[in-house]
């Protein structure tokens, strides 16, 4: 019991020295920089509805979505993304990029322990609760709408 | 003669050899001009970095044991550990020595786990000459304990940076260098810190028990040390413990710093400071052990602290369980003719540097 | 003109990713699965389209547009094909990007190599 106050009250010590840092800084960061890959994101789009005016505007996000997740694999690959996101934070993490490179980054680091270990088990690590997440949640919307 | 915790060694073993080993990065840090070997490239020429880890680790102990001026077979028993997962590097590199082995386990207080050990083997005249050694990476780290290097995310203004490094030391029963005077084996503490990004505060109550174990054992206060040094609590760990022994009613001064909060410089995006094996073992195997050499540290309480957790076990909603383990070492040279006062200034204040700029956060 | 819509909501909508990990301290990959299931929560209630229908871009390219194609490709299979649709629906929308992800991940790994920070 006084070990549970003691660790308690030291918790709320630790709590109250960890170093504050003003949240304006990295929120303005991240706003930049979400807001310019949702940009990058809308001129792709825009381009591809130009030159292939024909196309389903679905089809045409398709695309974008496809050329947005090679160019962070890339930047991943060449290890741009990774500093990008240290200024950005949550900016490049949410975006479909993030997504991307959270999948890029453990297939490239694990890549010591071989194409099927390294590779292909651990490029999941990250981005598996994701896919898992959306799965489930979209099933049990459309069988919500089966019975509504 | 022997307290609780503390051992007081007879036949005071001597550093005779001594030898660290860094990445790029640390050999800019303060510590710099003190290594030994700085490397270029901190893949080390191979071509995985737990494989560069085990090579760092193997050069260092070579290192040293040339620094001693002695033949490999004079070595008996190599004492090391590391931060991988079954201690990989230290027992793939001893793999390559013919020299009985030793692997062991204390994070990153192993430094002085292994020289305590290594201590009482000499003092006690079953062995004549040893190798304690240990190391740590930061890539390799970093992929065991977070997340994968070209992942984009942000760093926790507590965390710390793993110190790519590796340090050795040769203790001989015979010779000329400083001794270890005495040990002081501590207790595993856990104050239910549960925040991986925060070591230093989950440590800091172990440094704490350490400390207070050892004044109260031998009857010395601080004041009595020229340098009590911690190995890895960083900024935030240091100020906590501060102000721990004030609550417990000792105060350290100046001469109190820690490796991990002094090790690199206020612009190198480090935020609370270093941490790993290597922190303090390269540390104390360049700058400490030079500084008592030339007899400008005359006697230094070095403490490294090590958290004893796992990935496995936090995402099971374990706290963190810290230990630290403490060594006195003195210095042989007699008299203290100069004291450069200014270089001890500059290192022994950075404690009062405040919290990173904006861009570091 | 619609490009500083685009700019704001997707700025908007990344900040508030940045607001999680100052004041809950998540780490990404509980931030993706988060915007996710938000995606989902707004598509299944009608709300993303219209959002959409504006925001474009900003709130397309943020894996919540993900998330929201789930759901759609969901709800339009149970439409058309009943019971069976609520399993094929969501992953047939989303196939082409995670394919994609999946392919470029391999690609790139097996070209490039780790590197250290610093």
């Amino acid at each position: 019991m006084e070990e549970k106050k003691r660790n308690e009250a030291y918790n709320n010590y630790v709590k109250a020295k960890i170093p504050k840092t003003r949240p304006w800084p990295s929120l303005f960061n991240s706003f930049l920089v979400g807001g310019i890959i949702c940009t990058i994101g809308q001129g792709i789009n825009d381009l591809i509805m130009l030159w292939f005016p024909n196309l389903a505007e679905q089809t045409a996000w398709g695309y974008t979505l496809v050329i947005l997740v090679f160019i962070a694999s890339f930047l991943t690959g060449i290890g741009v993304y990774d500093k990008i996101g240290k200024f950005a934070g949550g900016g490049s993490i949410v975006p479909i990029t993030g997504f991307s490179n959270s999948i890029t980054s453990p297939a490239i680091e694990f890549k010591h322990e071989g194409i099927i270990y390294g590779i292909c088990v651990k490029m999941f690590t990250i981005a598996g609760p994701v896919i898992v997440a959306g799965i489930v949640s979209s099933i049990i919307v459309g069988l919500v709408y089966l019975f509504i | 003669m022997s307290y609780n915790q503390t051992i007081v060694f007879k036949n005071k073993p001597v550093i005779i050899g001594s030898y660290s080993i860094v990445g790029p990065k640390e050999g800019k840090g303060n510590f710099g001009p003190y290594f030994n070997y700085v490397m270029k490239d901190d893949s080390f020429g191979e071509d995985s970095y737990e494989k560069a880890e085990k090579k760092m680790l193997e050069s260092a102990i070579v290192g040293a044991i040339e620094d001693a001026k002695i033949k490999p077979k004079d070595i008996q028993i190599i004492l090391a550990g590391d931060l991988l997962n079954q201690i990989i590097s230290s027992s793939y590199a001893a793999r390559n020595f013919d020299v009985a082995f030793l692997g062991l386990f204390g994070a990153c207080s192993t430094m002085a786990e292994s020289l305590a050990i290594g201590a009482t083997f000499i003092d006690s005249s079953h062995f004549d000459k040893l190798v304690c050694a240990t190391g740590s990476h930061f890539s390799s780290a970093e992929r065991q304990f977070r997340f994968p290097l070209e992942l984009g995310n942000q760093r926790p203004p507590a965390s710390q940076w793993t110190v790519t490094g590796s340090g050795a030391t040769v203790l001989s029963k015979t010779g000329k260098g400083p001794k270890i005077t005495m040990a002081t084996f501590g207790k595993v503490i856990d104050f239910g810190i549960n925040d991986v990004n925060d070591m230093g505060a989950a440590m800091a109550p172990a440094a704490m028990n350490t400390m207070l174990a050892h004044f109260k054992d031998t009857g010395r206060t601080p004041d009595d040390y020229d340098l009590i040094v911690t190995g890895d609590l960083g900024k935030l760990g240091s100020e906590i413990l501060v102000d721990l022994m004030e609550y417990n009613g000792i105060k350290l001064g100046l001469n109190y710093n820690d490796c991990g909060q002094m090790y690199f410089t206020r612009n190198q995006n480090t935020l609370s400071g270093g941490s790993g094996c290597g922190c303090s073992a390269t540390v104390f195997n360049s700058f400490i052990i030079s500084k008592l050499r030339k007899g400008e540290l005359k006697r230094v309480l070095f403490m490294p602290t090590g958290a004893l957790m796992s990935t496995t076990a936090s995402q099971q909603g374990e706290t963190i369980p810290g230990v630290c383990h403490a060594i006195v070492i003195e210095s042989d040279v007699e008299e203290n003719k100069k004291i450069d006062r200014n270089k001890k200034r500059r290192v022994t204040t950075t404690r009062k540097v405040s919290y990173g700029t904006k861009k570091e956060v | 003109m619609y490009y500083l819509w685009v700019f704001l909501i997707g700025g908007l909508v990344c900040m508030l990713g940045q607001v999680l990990i100052i004041y809950t301290n998540i780490t990404s990959a509980r931030i993706l699965v988060t915007f996710v299931l938000i995606g989902v929560l707004l598509e299944a209630f009608g709300i993303f389209d219209p959002i959409s229908e504006f925001a474009k871009a900003g709130i397309n390219v943020p894996i919540i547009g993900f998330g929201a194609s789930l759901a759609k490709g969901a709800i339009g299979a149970v439409r058309a094909r009943g019971i069976v649709g609520a399993f094929t629906g969501g992953l047939e929308a989303t196939a082409g990007g995670i394919a994609a992800a999946v392919l470029f991940a391999f690609i790139f790994a097996l070209i490039f190599k780790s590197k250290t920070k610093s």
